[in-house]
């Protein structure tokens, strides 16, 4: 044991040495991991992160992560679908939740918002004030006027972006007008109590926010509701819990979804991201690969009349592979390990303030992105990377180091 | 003594394209245990062919090569490397050593392909040194000593795990003659005390005068084979 350890550091000795024997040739070798691997963790860093805010994002905005509405109404969201009696439904899944997550009822309709000049299309959301806060974004995205108080039936909350198109502001009123519950045409006007900003324009115009009460007195629905949405303590609750609370509403008029299935696309993202990673990865990898095998390759045809004398000497093939793996594997830990620590520290500095990307925001709305991305580092995308770069750089050098071990001395000493 | 190397009938030739570049034709040697020979002759005669058929590490086209009582058509690739580490030294012409290795790990290194242990290892190597006259210098590397030094060492290598054998190959080509001198006296002395059987090739007359036998090849065949009477001391 003791006479294979120092084998291992004569070894070992001899290829480091090996490797500064032509420094500019490591430093090419190097700057090439280096360079790879830090993009590698940086960019991938970087994705993970967008991929991230994407989700927060959208489960902030008015998904949850887990959704409950009448059958029909994910595929034909009229009032007709609505959920009577949520009482009685919310108290036979609470069981299901694990402790720390929220819930809110709430009314989504489509309606039509005007005023004097101006008319469009949008959500109309009847909200819990203080459970919703508690669950989405709109409980803290109040940039002017103040947040829905409880009992407060004739105010309302737009975005910024609403507001602008309409030009109006805190204080004036919009008419909002939708089909009630007996098919009637119905309007009623609301004051404008706050305007909220959120992270895309399309929300900021697209949602309208009242009492609950109120939205319900207007369309007729009485206590009927449109959807209960839940937010989990964690992301990746949402899936299990809901196939749990699938099981306990078995039988109901109900139909629960978790929010993969509720933004198919955005889980058709995530699993592209994915994707996308590990094909980053081999991009820059081949670009780096290619660099490495052209350096080893020179290095093992200066050097072969050496291992033409050691092949004299009685070396066994098998041990000129090792010995020029053994190069590879220092250059490669040498460059990873520095990849990696400039890698997470451009992660960590641009963590600090993360990048925003308002300035492209239109741009960036219709991907769903959030307008401040910040880097997120996952250990499995890290050592992806590292696995990546470790393995196939020497199976890059295998090559060479194969043909180091070919060589027979005699060919080897001719070799000039 | 017995024979240790023997040959018979052994031919070579090299294909260089269509063309056939005759080296060896039909070569019958048998060298005795403890001899000092001279493989001598012109430039392209065959001297490096024989030397490395030899050394095992070039097959021969046709005849038998035993060395130690093994033939080497018997033997595996593996096998022949592990005869050549255990059983045969090799000096070449030159850029013998390892660059990156100090006289003393280059002398070293044979001994960790053998599984010698380290400590043992390093009392050889720095006994070896000593004898071949570098004990001063076992901490430099190749680049850091004289052409005459390094062959030194590629000896002392060759001879540090007791091999029944040491072919070298125009050991003293790169040698001014005084230096030459010096490296054949070693080698002599390594032939005479520790009974090491050395074939050496030159075509310098004065390094054949150190030989107890001159093997003379002219295009690829024994041209000549003189035994001098020293050899029967
Ligand atoms: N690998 C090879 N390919 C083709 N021809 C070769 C090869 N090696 C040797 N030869 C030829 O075989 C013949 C014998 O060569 P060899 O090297 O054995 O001669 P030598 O006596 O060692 O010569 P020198 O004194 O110049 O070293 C020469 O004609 C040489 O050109
Ligand atoms: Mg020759």
């Amino acid at each position: 044991m003791i006479g294979n350890l120092d084998v291992v550091t004569m070894e070992l000795q001899l290829a480091w040495r090996n490797i500064w024997r032509n420094p500019r040739r490591t430093a090419v070798i190097l700057t090439a991991v280096i360079i790879g691997v830090w993009s590698m963790v940086g960019l991938g860093a970087l994705m993970r992160g967008i991929l991230i805010g994407m989700i927060q994002n959208n489960i902030d905005t008015l998904t949850g992560h887990i959704q409950i509405h009448q059958q029909a109404y994910p595929d034909d969201p009229a009032i007709e679908h609505s959920i009577s009696d949520p009482e009685t439904w919310m108290s036979a899944a609470r069981d299901a939740l694990p402790a720390g997550s929220r819930w809110s009822q709430r009314i989504r309709i489509g309606a039509v918002v005007s005023n004097a000049r101006h008319t469009r299309g949008a959500i109309l959301m009847g909200i819990d004030p203080a459970a919703e806060a508690r669950l989405s974004f709109i409980g803290t995205a109040v940039t002017e006027g103040a947040y829905l108080a409880d009992g407060d039936t004739g105010g309302i909350l737009i975005g910024r972006a609403l507001a602008q198109q309409f030009d109006t502001r805190l204080g004036r009123k919009l008419i909002l007008t939708a089909q009630d519950s007996d098919g009637e045409i119905v309007s009623r006007a609301f004051r404008i109590r706050g305007i909220y900003q959120a992270e895309m324009a399309d929300t900021e115009k697209g949602f309208l926010f009242v009492n609950r009460q109120s939205a319900q007195q207007l369309l007729k629905l009485g206590n009927r509701i449109s959807e209960i949405a839940i937010r989990l303590p964690a992301h990746e609750m949402a899936v299990p819990v809901a196939n749990d609370l699938k099981a306990r509403l078995a039988g109901s008029p109900l139909r629960v979804r978790a929010w993969p299935e509720i933004l198919p696309l955005l889980k058709a993202y995530v699993e592209m991201f994915d994707t996308f990673i590990l094909i980053w990865f081999i991009v820059v990898f081949v670009a780096m690969g290619f660099g490495i095998l052209n350096t080893t390759l020179m290095a093992v045809f200066e050097r072969m009349r050496e291992f033409g004398v050691l092949k004299a000497l009685g070396m066994r093939p098998g041990r000129i592979v090792r010995g020029v793996l053994l190069e590879t594997l220092l250059m490669l830990v040498l460059g990873i390990g520095a990849g990696n620590l400039l890698g997470l520290a451009t992660c960590w500095g641009l963590s600090i303030t993360g990048i925003d990307l308002s300035a492209m925001a239109e741009g960036v709305a219709y991907a769903g992105m959030a307008r401040i991305i910040t880097p997120v580092v996952w250990i499995r995308d890290l050592l992806r990377a590292n696995l990546v770069v470790l393995l196939l750089g020497l199976l890059v050098c295998l090559y060479p180091a194969i043909k180091a071990a070919r060589m027979t001395p005699v060919a080897a000493m001719r070799h000039h | 003594m017995g024979t240790i190397v023997e040959c018979n009938g052994v031919s070579k030739s090299y294909r260089q394209g269509k063309l056939v570049v005759p080296a060896l034709a039909e070569i019958d040697l048998c060298v005795e245990a403890g001899g000092f020979m001279a493989l001598a002759g012109p430039s392209g005669s065959g001297k490096t062919t024989l030397l490395n058929l030899i050394g095992g590490l070039d097959d021969a086209d046709s005849g038998t090569i035993r060395v130690d009582g093994r033939e080497y058509a018997r033997q595996s690739k593996a096998q022949l490397a592990d005869l050549r580490l255990h059983r045969i030294g090799f000096v070449f012409q030159a850029y013998n050593l390892i660059p990156v290795l100090s006289a003393l790990e280059n002398v070293e290194y044979v001994m960790l392909l053998q599984g010698v242990a380290a400590r043992e290892r390093r009392r050889r190597a720095r006994e070896v040194l000593a004898v071949v006259g570098l004990e001063g210098m076992a901490h430099r590397r190749p680049a850091e000593l004289s052409g005459g030094q390094q062959q030194r060492v590629a000896v002392a290598r060759a001879i540090v795990s007791n091999p029944s054998i040491v072919l070298a190959d125009e050991p003293t080509a790169n040698l001014d003659s005084k230096t030459g001198e010096g490296l054949l006296h070693l080698m002599q002395r390594m032939n005479s005390d520790r009974g090491v059987t050395f074939i050496f090739s030159t075509h310098d007359e004065m390094v054949m005068a150190y030989a107890r036998r001159i093997v003379q090849i002219r295009d690829g065949r024994i041209a000549d084979d003189l035994h001098k009477a020293s050899e029967h001391r």
